[in-house]
């Protein structure tokens, strides 16, 4: 009998090229995504005059810079030559790319899944911090820095030291009007944004079972906001259900023999976590965050702390955040005015996201102006085959092009000094969405409640009497 | 990138909490090649006004020549954006001490000859006390693991592998590259193993 195992280390295991000294090893790597930020990487590359080990295990993206409104033909120099450097990069190098005309072009997290390269028991890598998403098949995905990226092109392996393990079970069931993204930042401000530093962490669960593949998805985006740069669901039906019939996904018989595969991907029930935490999914509240880091999160019934009142560590960071924000203590955060609300990123604009959305401001007009931007083209299409289009523009929102958008800002789209934008992202850091914008994350729903009020508001009431 | 076992230099406190990359490096200015330099990015919205003047008391203004930062839990959180380790080594920094560092910026430090310096939450609140608004003569001995700053030793927690790397500079690409029997024996029989892993129609 083998020890027992988790899911981490069952996926691992069967990646280990060379052991080495200390739990490190060198891992080979299943798929690699780039995207305009991996410009450096290709640099390094070039100046030293290396080919890609695996051009069909590489795939480019272009994301971070494209714009969302107009066309790459006019928007600025810069943002041109990012987005051509990568489309000039798999042409010399010989990847697949899913530049700016292609229809399946969007979000890197969401493409990967949505063309089926995202399948369980994978490493993937991306120099990008959210590539946690992707566990949400039962995979190890992990964000990686220029240097790693540029050793992943050049040997499509990469060595790393096996991180600690910890589980997150969400007991119960969450409340109507509750989501992914509410229990993501309920632990996040239970843990800290330092919470699971050098932890990968499962997920499980019934309230993490019950989540769709969206649902998962946004989960385990947001682990890296908690610290851990891992974040896993053990596959199951819903994960085989969405895979069956993707574009890159095994077909017919080699899908069968591969779910048989996928099916033993789980923790054996006496494995050991270094860490284990359980929540209860039907206490949480839909949250919103008041600080500048994800863990200033609070129920949105909650007033604004007061830094007087926390512990002596955290005064000092509260007021400046709290000052930062332009928010006064004791008060309620529900109420809070806002200027503009955001709907994007590889958090949260998934079909599911926008359906969400929809429910809440289908009938209704947005009291503040706001962009909507699908996470991929085919999530686009999808949206406007649904009318989902025509219930944004309907409330007066914009309905724009996919990219990263107003989660990053580097396309232009960003929120203006001293704003406060009600936003579906992941990062509430100070110049985050523009240098002073004040960004709250929360939940789509929550986003579109926040449109149609003009301010912070509990989205529940406003879905009573829908479906 | 060539290693070091000792460095000498300057300490100063940025006593702030969850340093994320975004403050490390705002994204407006990663498209640049790294040849043009990263140091005047670095911190550049903490350190300027709107209008691009110096905020003249922020720390690193007032000690541009402080090669070993003192900072509070968390640093480096967010992004994998190596770009933030760049404007720290390029601005000169060598050393961050901290009660805890963004996993993925860690490795992006030592992959940059940075020292991302674990020290407990007490060390660093007393160290950050200690130094106020100045600096204090500062010495890291990677080989000896010992960090001397203004005349009291605070030993380094730093994993073996990280602590190699700095000393010697590693490339990893190259001592990867002697593996290179070994990948290819990998592949081919994990690609039998597991057929499926490799992606349908390219
Ligand atoms: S949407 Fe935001 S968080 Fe996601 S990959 Fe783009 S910039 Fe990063």
């Amino acid at each position: 009998m083998p020890a027992p195992s988790t899911l981490f280390d069952k996926i691992w295991d069967r990646h280990i090229v060379v052991p080495g000294a200390n739990g490190r090893a060198l891992l080979w790597v299943d798929r690699h995504f780039v995207h305009e930020g991996s410009h450096h990487a290709f640099a390094k590359l070039a100046s030293r005059g290396l080919k890609l080990a695996e051009p069909k295990l590489t795939f480019g993206v272009v994301d971070h810079y494209v714009p969302t409104q107009g066309v790459l033909s006019q928007a600025s120099a810069d943002i041109r030559r990012m987005v051509r450097t990568v489309e000039d990069n798999a042409e010399t190098y010989g990847f697949t790319c899913f530049g700016h005309g292609d229809p399946r072009q969007g979000i890197v997290h969401v493409i990967g899944p949505e063309q089926g390269l995202t399948l369980p028991g994978l490493i993937i890598n991306c120099g990008d911090s959210h590539t946690s998403t992707h566990g949400a098949f039962g995979a190890i995905g992990f964000g990686i820095g220029a240097t790693e990226v540029a050793h992943v092109l050049a040997t499509q392996t990469i060595w790393q030291s096996r991180p600690k393990r910890m589980r997150i079970t969400f007991s119960g069931r969450l409340g109507p009007g509750v989501s992914a993204k509410d229990m993501a930042l309920n632990w996040i401000a239970e843990l800290g944004a330092d919470g699971a530093q050098g932890h990968a962490v499962e997920y499980a669960g019934s309230a993490v079972r019950d989540l769709s593949m969206e649902g998962r998805m946004t989960l385990c985006n947001l682990s890296i906001e908690g610290g851990a740069r891992f974040g896993l669901v053990a596959p199951d039906e819903t994960t085989f259900d969405y895979l069956r019939g993707r574009p890159h996904a095994p077909s017919g018989d080699a899908f069968r023999r591969a779910v048989e595969d996928w099916s033993r991907l789980a923790s054996d029930g006496d494995a050991d976590f270094d860490r284990d935490v359980t929540l209860d999914a039907s206490d949480i509240a839909p949250i919103v965050t008041w600080g500048t880091s994800p863990e200033d999160a609070l129920p949105v019934t909650a007033p604004v702390p007061d830094p007087e009142r926390l512990p002596q560590t955290k005064r000092q960071r509260a007021r400046e955040s709290l000052d930062y924000m332009g928010l006064v203590p004791g008060r309620p955060i529900c109420g809070t005015p806002i200027d503009l609300v955001f709907i994007g990123s590889c958090t949260n604009a998934r079909i599911e996201d926008l359906r969400a959305a929809a429910a809440v401001l289908g009938g209704r007009k947005a009291k503040v102006p706001g962009i909507v931007s699908p996470g991929s083209r085919s999530v686009k299409a999808q949206a406007e085959q649904e009318g989902l289009d025509r219930v944004f523009r309907a409330a007066g929102l914009e309905w724009v092009g996919s990219g990263c958008s107003m989660c990053v800002g580097m396309n232009g789209d960003t929120v203006g000094e001293g704003q406060r934008c009600a936003s579906t992202t992941n990062r509430n850091f100070k110049g985050r969405q523009g240098r002073g914008a004040r960004t709250h994350l929360m939940s789509p729903a929550m986003v579109a409640a926040a449109a149609v009020t003009g301010e912070i508001t509990d989205v529940r009431p406003l879905l009573e009497g829908r479906a | 990138m060539s290693g070091w076992t000792r460095h000498e230099g300057l300490a100063v406190a940025l006593p702030l909490e969850n340093v994320d990359t975004d403050q490390l490096i705002p994204a407006r200015f990663m498209s640049a090649p790294r040849s043009q330099g990263y140091g005047s990015f670095l911190l550049y919205d903490l350190r300027h006004r709107g209008d691009g003047e110096f905020f003249a008391e922020f720390p690193l203004n007032r000690h541009p020549e402080a090669s070993v930062l003192v900072s509070g839990r968390n640093f480096g959180c967010g992004s994998s954006r190596e770009a933030a380790v760049y404007a720290l080594a390029d601005h000169g920094v060598r050393v961050v001490i901290a009660p805890s560092f963004g996993d993925i910026f860690a490795a992006n430090a030592v992959n940059n000859g940075l020292l991302p310096a674990r020290v407990s939450e007490d060390v660093v609140e007393a160290l950050m006390t200690r130094l106020g608004d100045d600096v204090a003569e500062t010495s890291v001995d990677l080989s000896a693991g010992i960090i001397r700053i203004a005349g009291e030793d605070i030993p380094l927690d730093l994993e073996e592998e990280k602590r190699a790397k700095l000393i010697d500079g590693w490339d990893d690409i190259d001592l990867t590259r002697s593996h290179a029997e070994a990948i290819t024996a990998f592949a081919d029989e994990y690609r039998k193993r597991t057929p499926w892993a490799w992606p349908a129609g390219i």
